[in-house]
């Protein structure tokens, strides 16, 4: 079996860019190098039935010498329909990140960060963490619902209430009182 | 009844794709296409199990489709491993249908639109029957796809920005490992010539051995993804746990043990020659016990469960790696044990968050009190799945370590240390959730639940008083029944271990000697 050299060249080229892509951050790189991946993968299963054979037909005689290898182009039909389906599926969801974060890259799993930062804190006493579940914060059209408050020593304004006496008291403390101060008192209350 | 049972084998891929048509029509009827999905579901559970029998004993069935022999055309082989995964699996998967109708029905949020679930859960069902079935490379691609196509819908159900990036590391990750999967199939045929599995099966061996080594490993990587083995598995945990919950169940029961299905069938009837003995051991053992690592360091159950299910894949892969007889059949035996129990544990932590009002260790408590029924529900299965005896995690683990022993082997005994480890520490890991959601006074969280803590208030008011006490959230009896099914059916496989085992066995038998699966698929004339 021989290859044509370039379409050998063209689906090593076409791998490579795919992969290249498809380790980048921002989603639409990714879809790119999807694409660009099928393709290659489409390209290498067409290549495996060698070079393309003459035409069944001469117009008059039929004639299946020389004919090339039918089944790698049943295979390429369902794997470029597959790849078809599968981008226009990316690219939905794609949008809908867009529109849920207003951002084209990959977001952070805000439940591992919290595993993350509650040992920090836990370690560490960490001064109050002052950031946003996501990097884009207010920015988004919708919050992410459901997440993890982050900020667990409350509002600016309830800490301020909190810590009347001593503004100085370490963030651990804070978040300790907000956390279990209500509850402890309405026990107490109940007994 | 012989004659039938080639009639029956297309079925239940065939079947649930009809269904997801007919429930996509009655899209805008949601009772009838209830009625459809869970009709077409119970015909193929129960036409499984006439195939499961049928084929134990009258030998695999093979259904060339469309009348095309074997090594042009696409067959359908059915012999006992596929036949056991397609029981187990159908049950399951009606299971979680009938859970997840029954939780739909009593979400007042309305987050995930009914007339998407069904189609997308039928399709995925046929999906994994057309893998469990495939007797071709390519429809084994297809079956992969199908299911998984069927599950990108599924996990992303009802768009949340949380979803919406957990489904972006799922379909990445999975789009990735089924490029490499095509990528192996095609180089497969330029080397070989042919993607029918038992022409394969004669073939490959004939290839140089450094070429069957570099299909070999793009095969196995392409399914360890899925499988999600050690280096392989990180996008499990991350991407799982923000599905709903039956999702969640019915995926960690059923995904990746279609990926370790696929790598039974590579290293027994595709590369039964060329052995990855050595390495594959020892990413089993990195399974296990990173996996278990990763759970430890966890708060939030589903993330928990999610990491002990990729640390016992290793198990699964410990038993499929040594190769011989007993090791397969304790690998098919664990397989089937962890099916069922994982889908248990999960429909148990989704009626835990729709009762608690969350799934994270640091605000639930009190539940053993407030519903004793429900800890009951994932008591079982949690302790099952730790390996206490009686359960079918500890026959399966004692039957893999037994395998192990049996090899005479360092490799093997470091296994079985490795896997006492894990066993141990899910234990820890398991007793300390039971401890923090179920046991402690839930004003004793980190952060408290209101409503837990004042509902426990009142219950241990109103049992001092002695006055009868009514639950404020009660789950929906179909819910607990469809949950309560999977775990008597986790409790069936302890119970009925013999007859199970010697099935697995007997399956096993039928994959060391791959001969007869290639001479009942090709007709005897081998090419």
């Amino acid at each position: 079996m021989t290859l044509p050299f370039i379409m050998v060249l063209a689906m090593g080229f076409l791998f490579a860019c795919g992969i290249y892509l498809m380790l980048e951050r921002s989603l639409t790189r990714v879809l790119l190098g999807f694409i660009l991946l099928g393709n290659g993968v489409n390209l290498l299963i067409i290549l495996t039935a060698g070079r393309g054979g003459p035409p069944l037909t001469d117009g008059k005689n039929l004639s299946t010498l020389g004919m090339s290898d039918p089944l790698p182009q049943a295979l390429i039909l369902t794997a470029i329909v597959i790849t078809f389906a599968v981008t226009a599926f990316l690219l939905a969801m794609i949008y809908r990140s867009w529109r849920l974060v207003r951002a084209d890259s990959l977001q952070d799993d805000t439940a591992d960060l919290q595993v993350a930062i509650t040992k920090m804190i836990d370690s560490e006493a960490e001064a109050s963490t002052d950031y946003d579940d996501t990097e884009f914060g207010d920015e988004a059209e919708s919050p992410i619902t459901g997440a993890i408050d982050l900020d667990d020593d409350g509002k600016p304004h309830e800490r301020e209430a909190e810590d009347e006496p001593g503004a100085a008291t370490s963030a651990r403390g804070t978040a300790n009182s907000s956390g279990r101060g209500p509850e402890g008192t309405e026990t107490e209350e109940k007994k | 009844m012989i004659d039938l049972l080639p009639v029956l084998v297309p079925l239940p891929v065939l079947l649930p794709l009809i269904g997801a048509g007919l429930a996509l029509v009655l899209s805008k009827h949601s009772r009838a296409q209830n009625i459809v999905s869970i009709l077409i579901l119970s015909a193929v559970m129960v036409i499984s199990l006439i195939m499961l029998f049928g084929v134990d004993a009258h030998g695999p069935q093979v259904v060339a489709i469309g009348g095309w022999e074997p090594p042009a055309g696409i067959v359908l082989v059915a012999d006992r491993l596929s036949s056991l995964m397609l029981v187990v699996s159908s049950l399951v998967i009606l299971c979680v249908l009938v859970y997840a109708l029954s939780q739909d029905a009593n979400d007042d949020s309305n987050e995930t639109p009914i007339s998407v679930f069904n189609p997308s859960y039928l399709v995925l069902c046929a999906g994994v029957a057309n893998a469990f079935l495939a007797g071709d490379l390519f429809n084994l691609y297809v079956g992969f796809e199908m299911f998984l196509v069927a599950s990108y819908v599924l996990l992303t159900l009802g768009a949340t920005a949380e979803r919406i990036r957990a489904g972006v590391t799922y379909v990445v990750v999975s789009l990735v490992s089924s490029i490499i999967f095509l990528a192996a199939i095609g180089v497969i045929y330029a080397s070989t010539g042919t993607v029918n599995i038992a022409q394969l099966s004669e073939r490959l061996s004939e290839l140089p051995p450094d070429v069957q080594m570099i299909l070999h490993v793009l095969l196995l990587i392409g399914f360890g993804i899925k499988a999600a083995i050690f280096p392989l598995s990180f996008w499990l945990p991350d991407s799982y746990p923000t599905a709903p919950a039956p999702v969640t169940a019915v995926f960690a029961g059923l995904l990746t043990k279609v990926g370790i299905y696929a790598i039974i069938r590579t290293e027994t009837l595709l590369f039964a020659e060329s052995s990855l003995r050595v390495p594959l051991l020892i990413a089993a053992a990195l399974t296990m016990v990173v996996g278990i690592l990763g759970a430890i360091a966890q708060s939030e159950i589903k993330r928990i469960v999610s990491f002990i299910l990729v640390s016992h894949i290793g198990y699964m892969l410990f038993g499929v790696a040594l190769g011989t007889t007993v090791g397969l059949a304790a690998a098919i035996y664990y397989t089937v044990h962890h099916i069922i129990v994982q889908t248990a544990l999960f429909l148990a932590i989704g009626m835990v968050e729709m009762r608690g009002g969350s799934t994270s260790t640091r605000s639930l408590g009190g539940l053993m009190v407030l519903s004793p029924a429900l800890s009951i529900i994932f008591f079982i299965p949690a302790l099952n799945l730790s390996g206490i005896p009686p359960f079918s995690g500890f026959i399966g683990k004692v039957a893999l370590f037994a395998a192990g022993f049996s090899d005479h082997d360092w490799l093997a005994v470091t296994l079985i240390v490795a896997g006492t480890v894990t066993s141990l520490l899910t234990l820890y890991v398991i007793g300390r959730t039971f401890n923090l959601a179920f046991w402690r006074d839930p004003a004793d969280a980190e952060e408290p639940n209101e409503e837990l803590v004042a509902e426990f208030a009142e219950r241990k008011k109103a049992k001092l008083a002695g006055k009868p006490w009514k639950a404020q959230i009660g789950v929906p009896g179909s819910m607990v029944a469809a949950t309560t099914v999977v775990v008597v059916a986790s409790i069936v496989l302890t119970v009925f271990a013999g007859p199970l085992w010697d099935l697995s066995n007997r399956a096993a038998e039928n994959l060391q000697s791959p001969v007869s699966y290639v001479s009942t698929v090709l007709g005897g004339d081998d090419q």
